[in-house]
This record gives C-alpha cells, structure tokens and sequence, in this order.
C-alpha cells in the first residue's frame, strides 16, 4: 500500500460524530472514493477500528481526533484549522453528531434539556459556522448537517430533540442565503427513521425505514448537489408537508 | 451508550419455518461483546448470528438471547500483495468481495449466495462450486479471534484445538469476532465455462468424473420430477475463471425483490415440473463454451432479493445430505425414487461431487463423496414424512446432513453422521446453544 501516500485525496473531508451508523456509512463511500478523511469522536479505540476499515476501503489518508464535540465548541474555529491543516485543505464538512435523550427525562431534568439542546443546536452551529468561516475564505466547499423530520413539528413526544434539530435545519439555511455569493453550500438533511441500533427498542419494518446506508448516499451526495433542506428520503417531505397541515385542533388529539 | 437486548418476534432463519420470540442485541463495535455476553449461562444460554441464510434452527435461539453479529462489519486490513485480508465477523462475502475483486482477488470459496457473514462461513465450514479444487473456507482462515462467555478473549489458528472445533462449530464455541484469511489471485472477474447435459444419474457420475480434474467450478441441477429412464437427469455446469476478462466487481444491491410472501398456490408440483423443465430446456439451449461474470454465475438466486418469500408464508425446508464414494451412485438413485415417487418434486435440486481433502474442522461438513442438496415448500406432515425416509437412505449409505440446511434431524442421525461430535462436545461454550444444537446433542 506504499502507493497510496503519493496518491491526491479526491476529497479532503471532516466528519464530526464519526462513530455513528450514518457518518460511517457516509464516511465509506468518500473512502471508496479515495478522500482524505479526518474522523472526530470521543471514543479512540473506536476511531481506530473505524480508521483502518476506512483505509483498507480506499481512503488515501485517514486522520482521528478525540474529541468531546459539545465541550470542545468554543474552541470549533482553532480546531477546525488544525483538521484543515493534518488534511492539506478542506473540501466537505459533516456535522453528524447528535443526542437523542428521552422528551420524559427532558421535562423534569434540566441538565437533559440543556444537553439535547447543545448537541443537537447550540454546539453544532459553532462547528458549522467555524467550517462556513473557512470556506467563504477560499470560496469553496461544503457544510453538511443532520437535522431531522422531528424539527418540522412540534410534538409532544420529543419537541426537545424536534425544536433542537428544527433550529439547526434553519441556521443551514440562512448559511447557505449567506454563502450563496461564494459558491459554498450549506445543507440540512433530514432523515425519517432510521433502522440503526439507536432504534431498535421500537416496531420498525415498512417501507418509512431507512438504512444508514441509503441515508448515507443521500448525505454524501448532499456535499455536491441539491437545496439548503434535504429530507432523507425524499418521500419524508410529502410527509412532513403533510403533518404539518393538520390542524392544531385535529393534532392535538394524536398522540405522535 | 450501551447496547441491550430487544425483544423480537420476527427473527427467522432462511426457511422461515421456525417463527419464534428472541431478545436480540445488535451490537456495533467489538468493546461491546463482553457485556453482551456477561449475562449467559447455561440456563440462559445466548448465541450469535451473522446474515442468517442457514435455512433450519442452527441459527435459532427460541426465548433466549441473539447477538445479530452484521453491526460489525469493518475491514481490518487487506494486504494487495499477499491477498491476506482480515475483516470483523459480521463482514459479509457481498462486502469483503467489493474489495477484493477489483484488486484481482477472490474469497477462497463461496456459497451459492454472497449475503453469508464471516462468522457465519466459519462456523458452517462453508463449501462452494470449487470445493474438489479448494477445500472449504476454514482451510484458508489463518486466525480468528473468538469470546467465551467466560469473558475470555483469544486469538486461535490452525493446529489450536479450539479452533478446529470453532471451524464448523456451529457457533456454539464462542463468539467469532474477526477472521483472517488467505484470497485467492483471480485472473479477471470473468469465468469461462460450459453446460453438459446428462439423462440420468449414471451419466452425471461418469461426466462429474471426467470434469473435475479439467475444471474450478463445477456443479448440477437435477429435475426431481421426471423417473424413470431420466430419473437425474440434469445439466452439468463447469467453469474456470476467464484468462484475460476486466476486473469489475458485482452490484451490491439485488435487481428485483419479493415484496410478500407467495400465495400456496404460486409452487405446487405443476409449476415446479414446469419450473425445472423450463430450466432444462433453457440451459441445454446454451450449447458451447460461454463467458459471463462471477456474479451471475456463483450467485443466480441472489438477482432476487427475499426469494425465499416465493414458498409462502409456512416456509420450506432445505435437504443436504453426502454421501460417501462406493455408496453414492446407488443412494442418490434411491434419494432420487423416493422423491419422484412422493410427487413433492424439489424446486432446486443440486448435485456436486466433494474432493477429498481432509475436513478442517471437528463438524465440517463436507467429506469426500457427492452432496445432494433440495428444497421443499412445507407442506406439513407429507414434507416430514418425506425428509424421514430420505433420512434412512441416507443413513444406511453412511452419509450425514449439512447443519447449516437442518431444521429437524434426530439426534440419532446426527451423531452417526458426525463421529467425532462428542469430542466437540468438549469445546462448547456452555453460555451458548440453539435449537438445533439442543435436539441433536440430547
Ligand atoms: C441461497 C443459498 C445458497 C447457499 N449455498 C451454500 C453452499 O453452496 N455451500 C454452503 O456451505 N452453504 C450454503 N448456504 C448456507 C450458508 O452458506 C450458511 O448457512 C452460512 O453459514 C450462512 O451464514 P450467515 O452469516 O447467514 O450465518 P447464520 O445463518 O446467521 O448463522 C450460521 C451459524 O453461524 C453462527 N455464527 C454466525 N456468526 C457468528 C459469529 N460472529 N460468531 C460465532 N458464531 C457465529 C451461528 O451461530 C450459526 O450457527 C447457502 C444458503 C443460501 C441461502
């Protein structure tokens, strides 16, 4: 594999929240690709074993961080230069990580509240802004995040989580208003269910559950086409076009 | 964040004959098995799966514990130079082969469907079309790393006893978590091969003979509806990877799927003559040498994705037995009467002669002779009275049945069939056990 180290990367990639099941399915089809990868997570034997499958997969360099991405915001644009820097440049950055907690646990702890709320907001637009600022600079490149069909509703079964990932879908897109002189995108992906480990307490089978695979296709290919606001799969925006219709009075009586 | 157990209704094997309540946990990353197995006992005993393409109960664990292996499924190295590849245990062939192929290397072997796990290749020993040439898969596996429920890990290879008991094992001496293993060189991602066809059993036997040394790959279809004078006959299909063909790996998704299951009357024994004497005319039709991709050729059945749902929700039954060399002639011809006569004709019938290298494993299957392997709907009483006197056939011929295909031997069978089973016995984990293993071991 001696080649390899001359080889130019097709893609110089960050992903933050490597370890979860859509970043890695993203992050191997770039390796298939021949990008340049840095992973980010907290867990280091993790990355590792994760960094060797993207390597035999293809990827011509792979680069890990250890990183607590809610503790480490403020420090997003010092780090974001640093991961330029290891990579020889940046093309794409995907802020993938996120925290589910429980809407129950949310309402009586304010600690899980604060907690949905910075991993699934707060934090992530400092990543976001931190990538965008060095982006608008060269002119080039893109800002992925992972939003979700929760946030197109407020719904009593997890308007935490929803309004979180409802307010990061709307920074995406008022980055990309603001990068559109630049030619930099901004995008929002919303994903429906996903059939991870994540979910597996719940009944899932039927045609409205994705695999990580498929939303990791749509992800990837968010990098270089499409709006600001990408549902995964599409078919999800009929849907929340749909749900989010309905009148109150009528919604009110569901117990979504 | 750690990984539970779920409660689940809905796991099945391949056959889908067995629908029964598991608590299932997908793991993701290796650091999560010890906890997942700290729990089994022997009265509450847990076992992993991978892609769960075995067709009977080996891979079934009714009200106890499933760890679904398929969440790890990561490379760990793959050397270009040697073909020496090492991948996490829930890897499958599909996976590892989109690696492999463009880079002009190839599994060892492989069965007829690529969705198999690693872990699940090793501990069913799989064989494929190229078994006289190449053995089974455990022949090229240089190590593999296993748990025991004792919370002890080891890394075993050939010559370690554990891991001659873990090949063929039926997953029941650990949890696999990685497997090494030697590819293959592969010239292009092309065979070059050819169809023979035979007018009854005899004649396949004369013409396996002749093809075996001159080919790779080889193997039959057999048309268990028509006796008489062409009681076997067949098409015999024999090929060699292509001299000078591209290196193009397959496509990983299926072309079409089987939404639902089939209604009981799509396969009954009209369409299944009809199926197989269609198959007959088209395949004797493709007369002379031909060239086509690894893909259609090793994996026919996976074009459709969930064609096992073509048998209707009550399932099928899968039937693999071998049968030594002086006894196999006569016991395939009497396999073949009985199934004629019972007018269940199998919809997939194939025959393949073993070479004789010596078996890896305590359990491996394969030995050298011919294996015969059938399908049949479940039809209830008439399908188990069927397989029964098949049983009998098969034991008064000294063959045994594949694991991997059985969801109801008798211990009886078994035992007679896999003379060094106690000596297995020994290296089973006791915090693990299936269905099958509990029948056959009583
Ligand atoms: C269309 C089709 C064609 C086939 N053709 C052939 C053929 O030509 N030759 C052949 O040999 N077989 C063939 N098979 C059978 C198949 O190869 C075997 O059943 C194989 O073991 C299935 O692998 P799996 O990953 O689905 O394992 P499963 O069916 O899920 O499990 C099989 C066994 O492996 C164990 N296991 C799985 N993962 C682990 C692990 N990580 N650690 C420990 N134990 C584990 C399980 O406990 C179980 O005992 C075929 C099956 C199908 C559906």
């Amino acid at each position: 594999m001696t080649g390899s180290l001359a080889k130019t990367p097709s893609n110089r990639v960050v992903i933050l929240g490597a370890l979860s099941a859509i970043a890695m399915a993203t992050a191997r089809i770039y390796a298939a690709e021949g990008a340049a990868l840095m992973l980010v997570a907290r867990n280091a034997d993790r990355l590792k074993g994760l960094a060797d499958d993207l390597r035999t997969r293809g990827a011509v360099q792979v680069e890990t961080a250890v990183v607590d991405l809610e503790a480490a915001a403020a420090d997003a644009p010092a780090l974001m230069a640093v991961w330029k820097t290891r990579l020889g440049g940046l093309d794409h950055v995907h802020v993938i990580y996120g925290y589910l907690g429980t809407q129950e646990k949310a309402t009586s702890d304010p600690a899980e509240l604060a907690r949905i709320t910075s991993s699934n907001y707060s934090t992530a637009v400092q990543w976001c802004e931190a990538a965008a600022n060095i982006m608008r600079a060269q002119k080039r490149g893109s800002v992925i995040a992972i939003s979700s069909v929760a946030g197109d509703r407020g719904r009593q079964s997890n308007y935490a989580y929803g309004a979180a990932k409802g307010g990061l879908a709307l920074y995406m897109q008022g980055l990309a208003h603001s990068l559109a002189p630049t030619g930099v995108r901004a995008v929002a992906v919303k994903p429906g269910f996903v059939d991870t480990p994540m979910t597996d307490g719940l009944k899932k089978g039927g045609p409205l559950w994705a695999s990580p695979e498929k939303i990791g296709k749509i992800v990837r290919r968010a990098a270089d086409k499409g709006g600001p606001v990408q549902y995964a799969p599409g078919i999800w925006r009929m849907i929340m076009l749909v749900i989010r219709t309905v009148p109150s009075f009528v919604f009110h009586k569901t117990k979504l | 964040m750690s990984t539970r157990f779920h409660p689940s209704d809905t796991l099945a094997s391949w056959g889908r004959v067995v629908k029964a309540r598991h608590l299932v946990a997908r793991p993701r990353f290796p650091d999560e098995i010890g906890e997942l197995i700290s729990g089994f006992s022997p009265d509450a005993p847990g076992l992993a799966v991978g892609l769960r393409r075995s067709y009977g109960d080996s891979n079934l664990n009714p009200e106890g514990h499933i760890i679904d292996m398929t969440g790890l499924d990561r490379m760990i190295s793959f050397d270009r130079e040697t073909g020496l590849i090492c991948a996490e245990a829930g890897v499958s062939f599909s996976q590892a082969l989109q690696l492999l192929a463009p880079a002009g290397w190839f599994l060892p072997t492989s069965p007829g469907t690529r969705f198999v796990t690693m872990g699940g290749a090793v501990a069913n020993d799989i064989h494929g079309k190229n078994h006289h040439a190449a053995g089974t898969f455990g022949a090229s596996v240089t190590r593999l790393k296993l748990w025991r429920t004792d919370g002890v890990a080891q890394e075993v290879g050939p010559g370690d006893p554990l891991f001659h008991a873990t090949v063929g094992g039926l997953g029941l001496t650990g949890i696999i978590e990685w497997v090494e293993f030697r590819a293959v060189r592969i010239p292009s991602t092309e065979v070059e091969g050819e169809d023979t066809p035979f007018e009854n059993v005899s004649e396949y036997f004369d013409i396996a003979a002749e093809k075996k040394d001159r080919y790779e790959h080889t193997m039959a279809w057999v048309d268990c509806a028509t006796g008489g004078s062409h009681l076997g006959r067949g098409i015999l299909s024999s090929a060699n990877w292509y001299q000078h063909g591209g290196l193009t790996a397959h496509r990983e998704e299926p072309r079409r799927k089987m939404p639902i299951d089939a209604p009981s009357f799509a396969i009954n024994s009209l369409t299944v003559r009809a199926f197989n004497s269609i198959r007959h005319e088209l395949k004797t039709m493709r007369a002379g040498p031909y060239r086509q991709h690894y893909e259609p050729f090793l994996y026919p059945l996976d074009a459709i994705g969930g064609w096992n749902r073509l048998y209707g929700a009550r399932g099928f039954y899968q039937y693999q037995c071998v049968l030594p060399p002086d006894t196999a002639r006569d016991g395939v011809v009497e396999l073949l009467k009985t199934i004629v006569a019972s007018g269940q004709g199998s919809t997939l019938a194939v025959l393949k002669d073993f070479g004789p290298n010596p078996p890896v494993g305590l359990m491996s299957f394969p030995r050298e002779g011919t294996t015969l392997a059938l399908d049949f709907r479940n039809q209830g009483e008439a399908t188990l009275k069927l397989m029964a006197d098949l049983d009998q056939i098969v034991a008064s011929a000294g063959g045994r049945l594949y694991p991997a295909k059985d969801g109801r031997i008798s211990a009886a069978l078994f035992q007679s069939g896999f003379p060094k089973w106690q000596e297995f016995r020994e290296h089973v984990d006791p915090g693990l056990s299936s269905a099958f293993w509990r029948r056959v071991s009583a």
